[in-house]
Order: structure tokens, then sequence, then C-alpha cells
């Protein structure tokens, strides 16, 4: 029996499980994709928020305000890049003047330190590109930007590395109470576990999949942190108290060329629409400007729409001059989980099942805060909470080798000489990070998964060159047929055959 | 591993087409101190992986396969001893030409050359620089990956496929798709002209039977794990799609040939200047860029229809590479080319030698009963008329040391009709 099973593995689960690995407790995280981070957090704004947009008391603020507090401490024992760039919500007339005001005052009132109304020509001189319309600004200086994905996929495979287990393809069908916990039932995850298991690519349990139809594992408490999905994982213990709907957001992203157009993340004032469309450059140097915000039903339609990518454009260009579209190399879509109570909904339901639901932004930012919470509430319930005395905090950085001197580079190729082969050559990524990859908790096993581990394929030729030979790799690595190898688990082959079969 | 800076004559940054004959050009041309480096694990660049025919009728008089035409050039390459490195990367050229690389033997590694010529190449636009709307399943790839997996991997990205863009890649991959037993429903292609040859268009799509959709563009991508469809439409003259010809294909793959865009990220970390239409440097009649020592050739410097003028191109870089390297240096002229926009461009778009000069150029649509004028002021220094011009074929003059007597400057203009 385990004592805890996290459900979902975004960066809310992640942050929750690596918390607990900390403990002496048997902890599982239950992901029904074909790896993590596969939700809201690998398509968001990728934004540490300062804290002055929530308002006063209410869940968001206060664990928006902390998670800002705690966020640069975390990446830096997970070796995740942050950057503390500062955020600036610019304002276009007299009304926004006042707006930006009011922000200010609450964001005081929330505790964000540093908070400063600048004027246009300070704005000017923080960023010369921004809109000759803007008048004024609320700088933030605490505002900063990490990268979702990768600040995940660190959490769960430190969780790991601390002896908490991933069990990925696991969809969680069923719930039922039993004395002194919960029996949960599992079905295939998001039409993953299917392919793999026919590839054969079951090669470690402990991170491969597991989740044949019937599996069944039984736990003393359940942490929900299944996002869009958490309202429907809530049911199955009889808790109808909310529900969630997803919001779409749309974000086009530009070539590196173009990162260096704003150093702040640039926010336009918010109106009864929402936050509207921010310009950021990413941690990796990128231009990332989105997102739309359309209400949607299905929880899984990730597509773009050409409305969508239109209004982001457009948008953004009133806000920054001179953004160069024609540099784009990707578009993309996340679904926010909307909760229906207006703030983050974590709760306890009955002895031991506790929601964490409805982080919609700012989740990213809160998610160490998050954890944080979730460990008072287990406390409150009387869960024992003995540390580990060989807990380890720290988690190597997966950018290392391209950071390092020469020297340290010439170092790591002699011991292994993969690390001189460069595969993915937009960004320079090596054979031996990617294979480094492949074998580190936790684990990936298609080439969306090891993208977002490695940056290969995620340059301006997004795979062209490199994602054939990534294909052989992960071939090699998983024991598998070269034609089994998918974009993302399920029926996403990359291949469907040899040539000279048809 | 020796991390001590070496010197030599001459760094050729890639082993495709135009890297091999620019090295075999300046070998011959005396200059025996140089180096060929090549990210792939083989010589040839992307003819590798082009096992069609079609390649060498300028050049050699004869119809070879992409494979052949490479083994040409590395053949000599071998022959002469030009020394090569594969599976080695460029990080960066500094403009005063320090080369910096790294493979698995060396480790990061610095050459100091006295000339460097780039010949990197290009790559495809990919589906992320057209923001085509829709969900991002797997089966939807540039045409040279699909190329790669079907000609030197043996696998099939998939049976059923629409084509976007009618670049030759795409029409050679329709083609061979077919030839593998896949159905090619269609080539859909944005403009009103195919961006091909002519003769890539009757002998991979018309000899097939597969339909080539003018003016027409895919607007939405369909399917969550593979591809399970696409939305094709009919496009207006400002190329916006119009709603009511919207028409589904199902389909598990869609290949994308949208263009290529020469790969000078290296070029600019050696503070090349570049044309903003080409995406390529700036350069002289000898191939020379606008940092003295840096000279490029091939598809990294614009893109070419052909291979043979690709070699052609390089052999100009490989021997002007050499004369720079020995100190020879002729009259000196400057004489700056400019382009009508009809004309969209020119290589070189600067004379500064007083001799037989061939400048390539490409037009902006495609054109009937043109007469192409070389201006110098008002004086026509050269004409040339052809009963079509397209933009998809690659066109040539040679202006003569005669023609470039005391002009300021010269202008390429387009007469039709």
């Amino acid at each position: 029996m385990y004592d805890i099973a996290v459900i979902g593995a975004g960066v809310v689960g992640g942050m929750i499980a690596r918390a607990l690995s900390a403990y002496r407790l048997r902890v599982c995280i239950l992901e029904k994709g074909h790896d993590v981070a596969v939700g809201a957090s690998c398509a968001n704004s990728a934004i540490v928020h300062a804290g002055f947009d929530a308002h006063e008391g209410s869940l968001k603020a206060k664990l928006n305000v902390r998670g800002s507090e705690l966020m640069a401490g975390v990446c830096e024992e997970l070796g995740v890049k942050y950057k503390n760039n500062g955020s600036l919500v610019i304002g276009f007339g007299e009304e926004d003047r006042e707006t930006v005001e009011s922000l200010r005052r609450r964001g005081e009132a929330n505790g964000v330190k540093g908070l400063k109304v600048i004027d246009q020509a300070e704005l000017r001189r923080l960023e010369p590109n921004i809109s000759e319309n803007a008048v004024c600004a609320l700088w933030a200086p605490t505002g900063a930007i990490v990268c979702p994905y990768e600040l995940t996929i660190a959490a769960v495979g430190n969780a790991m590395d601390n002896g908490a287990e991933l069990k990925l393809d696991f969809r969680v069908s069923g719930i039922e109470k039993i004395p002194g916990g919960y029996r949960v039932y599992g079905a295939e995850g998001t039409g993953a576990a299917a392919g793999q298991n026919a590839a054969g690519a079951d090669a470690d349990g402990t991170v491969a999949a597991c989740a044949e139809n019937g599996a069944v594992l039984e736990t003393r408490y359940i942490i929900n942190a299944a996002g869009v999905h958490a309202d429907e994982i809530a049911r199955m213990v009889g808790d109808d108290s909310f529900s969630i709907h997803p919001r779409r957001g749309e974000y086009v992203l530009l070539d590196k060329e173009c990162g260096g157009l704003v150093s702040h993340t640039i926010f336009r004032t918010p109106t009864k629409m929402g936050k509207g469309i921010l310009v950021t450059p990413t941690v990796d140097g990128n231009l990332l400007t989105g997102p739309t915000s359309v209400d949607m039903q299905d929880k899984e339609d990730k597509a773009t729409t050409a409305e969508g990518l239109a209004r982001v454009m457009s948008e953004a260009q009133e806000n920054v001059r001179g953004i160069p579209f024609g540099k784009s190399i990707t578009s993309f879509c996340g679904l926010r989980a909307v909760g229906s109570t207006g703030d983050f909904i974590i709760n306890r339901f009955g002895e031991g099942f506790f929601n964490v639901a409805g982080i919609e932004s700012p989740g990213l930012s809160s998610a160490p805060a998050i954890a944080e919470y979730v460990l008072s509430l287990l406390r409150e319930a009387g869960v024992a909470l003995e540390p580990k005395a060989d807990y380890n905090p720290r988690r190597p950085a997966m950018h290392a080798f391209r950071e390092a001197t020469i020297e340290e580079k010439n170092r790591i190729i002699r011991e292994n000489p993969a690390y001189g082969r460069v595969i993915c050559r937009c960004e320079t990524v090596t054979e031996g990070e990617i294979l480094a990859a492949i074998r580190t908790n936790p684990r990936p096993r298609d080439l969306d998964g090891v993208k977002r581990r490695t940056r290969a394929q995620m340059g301006r030729c997004q795979g062209g060159f490199c994602s054939p030979y990534i294909v052989e790799l992960l071939a090699e690595e998983l024991h598998i047929p070269y034609e089994a190898v998918t974009k993302f688990g399920g029926g996403s082959v990359v291949n469907v055959g040899r040539t000279k079969e048809a | 591993m020796d991390t001590m800076m070496k010197n030599v004559d001459l760094v050729i940054v890639g082993g495709g087409p135009a890297g091999m004959s620019a090295a075999v050009a300046a070998y011959e041309s005396g200059v025996k101190n140089l180096l060929i480096l090549e990210r792939d694990s083989h010589l040839g660049g992307i003819l590798q992986q082009c096992i069609h025919n079609g390649f060498g009728l300028h050049r050699f008089g004869e119809e070879l396969t992409g494979p052949e035409y490479a083994w040409r050039y590395e053949k000599l390459v071998h022959e002469y001893n030009i020394p090569y490195l594969t599976d080695t990367m460029v990080l960066d050229i500094s403009p005063d030409r320090v080369v910096t690389a790294t493979n698995s033997e060396r480790g990061v590694f610095t050459i100091a050359a006295k000339a460097v010529i780039l010949a990197m190449g290009c790559r495809e636009r990919s589906r992320g620089a057209l923001n085509i709307a829709g969900s991002r399943p797997a089966g939807i790839y540039s045409a040279g990956t699909a190329q790669k997996y079907v000609n030197l991997k043996g696998y099939m990205p998939g049976r059923n496929v629409v084509i976007l863009g009618s670049g030759d890649i795409g029409l050679i991959m329709a083609r061979r798709m077919t030839l593998e037993g896949a159905k090619v429903h269609a080539v859909c292609e944005l403009m009103p002209y195919s961006g091909g040859l002519a003769r890539n268009i009757e002998q991979c799509l018309h000899d097939f039977g597969i339909p080539l959709k003018l003016s027409h563009t895919v607007v939405e991508i369909h399917g969550r794990e593979r591809l399970e469809g696409v939305t094709i439409a009919k496009v207006d003259e400002r190329r916006r799609p119009i709603a009511e010809t919207r028409e589904y294909i199902p389909c598990d793959t869609l290949l994308l040939s949208v263009g290529l865009i020469p790969e000078n990220e290296l070029s600019k970390t050696a503070g090349v200047p570049l044309d903003r239409v080409t995406n390529g440097a700036l350069v002289d009649q000898d191939r020379q860029t606008e940092v003295e020592g840096i000279f490029a050739c091939g598809n990294v410097l614009h893109v070419h229809d052909l291979v043979d003028f690709v070699s052609e191109e390089a052999e100009i870089a490989g021997k002007s590479a050499a004369a720079y390297i020995q100190g020879q240096s002729a009259e000196a002229l400057d004489i700056p080319l400019s382009v009508d926009g009809r004309v969209r461009y020119t290589v070189p778009q600067r004379i500064t030698q007083k001799k037989d000069v061939t400048v390539f150029f490409r037009v902006a649509d495609v054109y009937r009963d043109v007469t192409l004028k070389v201006l110098d002021g008002d004086r026509v220094v050269l004409r040339k008329k052809k009963p079509k011009m397209a933009p998809g074929e690659m066109e040539s003059v040679t202006l003569k040391p005669e023609q470039l007597d005391g002009a300021a400057g010269l202008r390429f203009e387009l007469e039709v009709g």
C-alpha cells in the first residue's frame, strides 16, 4: 500500500511529489500521459508572476507571492534555468493609468516587493521597443521567467531519485474507498499504453508503462492534481463541489534571433477580458507571445486556430514594435484548468483525499508554495511527516554541458566521445546529452520527451535534420523497432513501416 | 585532446557539393594546406539522400543520381588527399577567421585560417514558420526529412500523403512516395505558379497523375495522435484562403516543401552582412563577402535550382580564395548591382574586378516575352530576350570587361511584353 498517490504529473503534482519525497512516505505519481509535463505544464506563458493580479486575501494571491519568493531557490536546487527579468504592465491612456495604480496598491496589499509606477520616459529607457502609445507602466522587479516543463521534469525526476514511483500511461478510471485508504483503478492512458506495449518498450518497470487494463493500487491518501480533469477525479470519491473547464491559450514562439527584442515580460493593462497578450523573452532566449483566452468544452482539444494566432500576432504588435513574426518557429495551444470557484481549490475531502484543483494562472508561479501548503494540510490531517535522512533536494542541471567551459567540455568529451557529436545543429545538442536525458529520471520515451529535456528539435528547423537520428537513439535505448518510435506515445508513430512493403 | 590552435590556409565549412568543389578548385589553384569541416558522418551533403537522377546535365553532359554526382567530387578530394573531418560541427567563426569546432576525437578546438569558405547549405522552412492552425499530431514532415527516412533509413513516414508547396524536394518526394506504394492525393501551392523546375512538374506529378493545385493552401491540420486529415482551400489574389472553397482531405502524412533558408547562423557570428532577399551573404564576383577573407558559395549564399550551378559557383569561390591567400589582386572597381523588384536579386551584388562576370538572378513572378536590361544610368549595357522567366528557375547573364568600363552602378530591370 502506498502512503500517498499523487494524480497528475504536471508542475503542481511534480512539486508536491518532490516535497513528499523528503519524508518517509511511499509515494507514487499517476499520470495518464506518455510522459510528465504534457498538459498545461508544457504550454503556458512560462512566467513567474510577481503577485499583483490576484485579489487580496485569495489563495491565489497568497500562494503566488510565496511561490515567487521560493522559485529561485527551488530552481537552483533542481538545476533549472530561472531568470529574474522583471515584468512591466503597460498602460495606454489615463484610464489605464488608474488601473496601473490600483494594481500597484493590490500588489502591495498582497505583499509584493519593489513595485513602482513608472512614466513613459523611464519605460522607454527600460524597453526601447515598447509601443509609442504606452504612457506608463507598473514595474515589478520580482517578476521572472522559468521553463515550466523543465521545472516539472526536474521536480518529478528529483522525487523519483528520492524514492517516489512514477506510473505513466495510468489513467485513473475509478476510486474506491477502503478501510484506511483508497483503491485506485487505472485504465490505459491517453491511448498511449497500447502502442507502448505492442512495441515491447516496457524496459523499466518503475518508469515505463505498467497500467494494463485493470491495474489497481491502494493508497492511504490521494492528492488530486489532475489539471483539467481534477473535477472528474474528485467526483470518483463523491466530491462534486466544484467543476473545471478548459480555457484555451494560443501562443506563437519566435526564433532566438528575436529574444532580445524585450528584456522584461510585457503585459497589457488587464481588462475584463483578462490579462491580454504578453510579450516575453524565454529563459532559453526565444521570444514568446500569447495567450488568447477562450473557454472550451473539450478537455483534450489543443488545436490552434487561424483567428487565435492572428489575434496573438496583432495584439502583440500593439504592445511591442517590430516583432518579426516571419521568424516564428512554432505555435501551440495550452488548456488552463479554470475552476468554478474563481480561486485555487485546495482542500481535503473526507479522510484522506486532497484536491489541488483549478490551478490556472498563476499556477506555475505558485507551484512551490502549493507544495508547501499541501504539506501543511497533510500535517493537519494527521499524516506523519518524518524527514528522510538521505533526502537530496538537488538534481544535476539538464543543461550543464551546454554551459560548461571549453576545458570542462573537453574533459567530458574525452571521457565520453558522444558529447563531441552534435545531433541537433540549431540548438547544438550532442548525442551525449540526448543519451543522458534518455537515461535520467523521468526517462523520456518519445521524440517530444527528448525535445523537452534537451531542446533537440526545438530550434529553427524544428527537428527537420535531427529527428531521424533521435528516432534511432530512442529505438536503441528502449530496445524497440525504429518504426515503433512515437512523437508523444500512443498512435503518434513517426514512421508507419518499412519501405518496399507496400 | 589537442587544444592548441592550428594554422590552416583555407577552412571550408561544409562538405556538400559546394564545399567539395570549392576545395577541389582551391587545391588545383595551389592551396594545399586546407581543411574541410563536415557535420555529417560522410561527405556529400544533401546529395546523399537525393537518389533520383537529373544531376550533372550541365556539368558532365550526363544524368547522374545525387550520390553519383557527389562522388565525382569526393573522388577528387581523395585523389588530392584534401584533408577533411566529418562528424565535426563548427560552433563559431570569428571576423578574423578563427574557426571553433567540435567533434568526438578532438573535443572543442580552434583553427586560425587565412581564408574561410562558407558552404553550409540551407534548411527547409518548417510548419512552425507557417503558423498553420490545428492540432500537432505526428505525420507532418518537411519533404527533406521524409526523403531521409525513405531513402537513407528505409522507413515510410506515411501512406496517404498531401504535399504543401511545390518546391523541387516536394515534387521529387511526390514521385518517391508514389513509387514506394504511398498514395499522394495532391500537391498544394499557395502561389499561382510552381516554385519548382518545369521538368520536375512533368516527371514527378504529371507522369503519375498527381494533381497540382495552384493557389491552394492547407488551412487546418486534424488528428490528435497521428495526422488524420488536412483542410485545404483556394486562396485569393492576396493569398487569403476563400472559406467557401474549404475541402477536407483524409491523409496520414503532410509533407512541407515551402521554401529553403540559407543556414547563415555561423556567417552572422563572423559579422558577415546578409542580403535581405537571398538571406545569404552580400558578395562580389569572387564570392567574397564583405568580411575580408571570408567567401561563400552554394545554397548558403542563395538557393540554387541545379547542383551544377552550385559547383560552378563554388569553383569561383575556391579559386578566388586561393588567389586571396596567394596575395593576388586585380584592377579594382566598385560597381554595385541593383534590381527593379521583378528581378528579385542578383548574385554577386557587387563587382570589384574587371573580368568576365556571370551574374545569377531570379525573378519575382512568371513573366512571358521578357527582356532583361542591364543599365548603367540610362545607358543600356546589355539586353537579353527570353520567351519566359519563372521564379523556380535561376537565370544568368555574363558581363564582359568592356561592359563594366566606367560603370557607376548596374541596374537589372525586366521589361515584359
